[in-house]
């Protein structure tokens, strides 16, 4: 078996986000990437299937900023090949992302894909969902346990309120994880370090990006803090009336006449 | 031989090499010292002793099958006992650690201060562009070395809990406006400072220890300075006995050693009285680590109107805060096999001789002894200060 778990960095929420001074994307002067944290939940739901049913682990990421560590990292846990994507990323989206990652992914066929199942980033749509799309494969997101059965995944899928699905999906299919089933581990800094004089990175070019079916960004700011808010006290009859006259006001609600 | 013979092998082998004298650990006595001074050794399934014992009946595996190690806080207080001298503390449990570690047996929060450690050069997971943020009111300004460019008299380093926990940075800035009073010539590193990575050693994590390592040397070597100032005893314990070893060598002294040598300037300074019953805790990587005992206690008996009274417990029996090894950031954990927080006895202490202030010197212990004064001191008698704040408070600058 053969499981592709494809990973992206994000923006660092560390520091301070800051808009462009062209007002429709990030300035990026200041940015710091992490691995995605759901994708690194990915990773280590691929290691735990490797350590269980001896499955082969190939990790893929595009070309950012301290891409090599995350590789390195995933390589130390345990992944058997790590793939770096290379190419202009600078205004990269889902779309565009989810056709070039899904031609390489063909040339490997693997079994299974996985990746988060959301990123912060996902200005359209996250990509799981859109990867699936390109393979022409099942998807099934919000997952927090895999189990690997012949040609079937056994998957467990959280809904809202603590509902979970039990689910089985014929292979090859496209996983999105939510969490694996216990948390990413940790790596000694020795190990990571003993692993970049030892692995190679397996860099390979994309072409041409396609970024047809992203919408345009018109204007990207910090969310607009307002300062009115009105603390409504008094007895429960009262406070129902200022609440009826208060959406009457914003006209959210209306006299119907009968 | 199995592999756990073969993992019991290389451990015993990497310990006695760890040690400056091998032999050492087939000197042990087997007397139990170690075991009863230590701090948690009552809740340790294997304290040092016993750890020992099993080693040397190759049963290493038994020991790496528990999670007691975790419960070791560095304390030093085994070491300065043993007999032997056995090098328990950087040799035994800092090496177990290791291991437990490089086999992904870390618990969950001391995980969290590692990855942090790694991705941002801080234990606290804060943005390293805000390390130097503590600083914005200062006046005369604290100067950035990478901004300055001349050479400096001090460099101070001023570790990870002063430049960013909200308590600590208050002592931070008590050193600023002291050393500007002083009129030294000093600079920081600020965005260019990593955490020392001691703690982070002995917490078992030796190749992050040396990634934070070769980040500081190689900033201290870009700089021109006289000497290292700390207000962290675990900085001055790394840059004074690690670095070293890694090829960064630099004059060092923790910030009492330097002040307490430029007394005959603070002293004209010195004018606000006090007035408290004052008692000092010896924090273990200044006390029993390093021999500093007599300098902070000497800040603390020429500031006006204080009278200096000793813990049951003082110099090189001092009790530890429970912050070393790790120990900052297991407190949930050691809670949990404990029930016991070691901040608390200590408070218990000094409440006993009857101090209106305890004062310190290192600066994982404000806010430890803070939290534990809440839970201990109900009629809130005793103030946490740490030396410094002391200073500047008579000064009144
Ligand atoms: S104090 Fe030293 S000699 Fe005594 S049991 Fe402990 S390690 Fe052995
Ligand atoms: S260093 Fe302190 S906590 Fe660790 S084993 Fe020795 S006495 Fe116990």
């Amino acid at each position: 078996m053969k499981i592709v778990v494809f990973v992206k960095l994000v923006p660092d929420l560390v520091e301070e986000l800051t808009v462009d001074p062209g007002g429709t994307t990030l300035d990026t002067t200041w940015l710091r990437m992490i691995i995605n944290e759901f994708d690194d939940h990915a990773v280590e739901q691929a290691i735990l299937l490797k350590e269980k049913t001896s499955t082969q682990v190939i990790v893929i990421a595009p070309d950012f900023d301290g891409v090599d560590e995350v590789l390195f990292t995933a390589c130390a846990k345990g992944a058997d090949q790590i793939i770096k994507l290379t190419g202009d990323f600078s205004s990269i989206n889902n779309h565009a992302l989810a056709r070039a990652v899904a031609s390489r992914i063909k040339i490997l066929q693997p079994d299974l894909v996985l990746t988060g199942v959301q990123a912060n980033n996902d200005i359209d749509g996250s990509i799981g969902p859109a990867l699936a799309a390109c393979l022409n494969q099942p998807f099934v997101g919000y997952v927090s346990g895999v189990t690997l059965e012949d040609n079937t995944a056994i998957v467990q899928k959280e809904y809202p309120g603590g509902v979970i699905a039990e689910m089985s999906i014929t292979l090859p299919a496209v996983l999105g994880i939510q969490a694996a089933e216990q948390p990413p581990r940790y790596v000694a800094v020795s190990k990571v370090r003993q692993v970049m004089k030892t692995s190679n990175i397996d860099e390979q070019p994309l072409d041409e990006l396609d970024n047809s079916g992203f919408p345009e960004v018109t204007r990207m700011f910090q969310s607009e803090t307002s300062a009115h808010a009105e603390m409504i006290t008094g007895s429960p009859d009262e406070i129902a009336d200022r609440l009826v006259s208060v959406f009457k006001e914003k006209g959210i609600l209306q006299r119907t006449n009968r | 031989m199995s592999n756990l013979e073969t993992a019991n092998a290389i451990f015993y082998n990497k310990i006695q090499e760890a040690t400056q004298d091998g032999e050492k650990l087939r000197n042990c006595l087997q007397c139990g010292n170690c075991s009863g001074i230590c701090p948690f050794g009552y809740v340790m399934i294997y304290p040092p002793s016993r750890m020992i014992a099993e080693v040397r009946a190759n049963r290493f595996e038994k020991i790496l099958g528990t999670e007691n190690i975790w419960m070791c806080v560095s304390c030093y207080a085994c070491t300065s006992v043993c007999p032997a001298q056995i090098p328990i503390t950087a040799g035994l449990m800092t090496g177990a650690k290791e291991e437990l570690l490089l086999a992904g047996n870390v618990p969950s929060e001391l995980q969290a201060a590692l990855e942090y450690s790694q991705r941002y050069g801080n234990p606290l997971g804060e943005s390293p562009r805000k390390r130097a943020d503590w600083a914005r009111e200062i006046q005369p300004e604290v100067k950035l070395l990478g901004k300055y460019r001349q050479p400096v008299d001090v460099l101070w380093f001023v570790g990870d809990y002063p430049s960013y926990h909200p308590r600590v940075q208050h002592i931070a800035q008590s050193m600023a406006k002291l050393l500007n009073a002083l009129n030294i010539n000093f600079g920081i590193l600020g965005p260019e400072e990593y955490s020392d990575g001691d703690s982070q050693r002995l917490a078992g994590e030796r190749g992050l220890f040396e990634m934070l390592a070769e980040k500081n040397g190689q900033a201290f070597n870009k700089y021109d300075f006289k000497e290292i100032i700390t207000t962290d005893p675990h900085a001055y314990n790394a840059i004074k006995n690690e670095y070293p070893k890694l090829g960064f060598s630099f004059p060092v002294r923790h910030y009492t050693e330097f002040l307490a040598e430029n007394i005959e300037k603070i002293l004209p300074f010195l004018k606000n009285e006090i007035n408290a019953r004052v008692t000092y805790h010896d924090p273990c990587y200044l006390g029993r680590a390093n021999n500093i005992y007599e300098q902070p206690r000497s800040l603390i008996q020429n500031l006006p109107g204080v009278e200096l009274v000793e813990m049951p417990h003082n110099l090189k029996n001092s009790l530890c805060c429970g912050g070393g090894g790790g120990g900052m950031w297991l407190d949930g954990f050691q809670w949990e096999k404990s029930h016991v927080r070691l901040s608390e006895w200590r408070i218990q202490e000094a409440l006993s001789t009857g101090a209106n202030i305890l004062a310190v010197a290192c600066p994982y212990e404000t806010s430890r002894f803070e939290d534990a004064a809440k839970n201990i001191d109900k009629t809130g008698q005793l103030r946490i200060r740490d030396i410094v704040e002391l200073l500047v408070e008579s000064m009144g600058v």
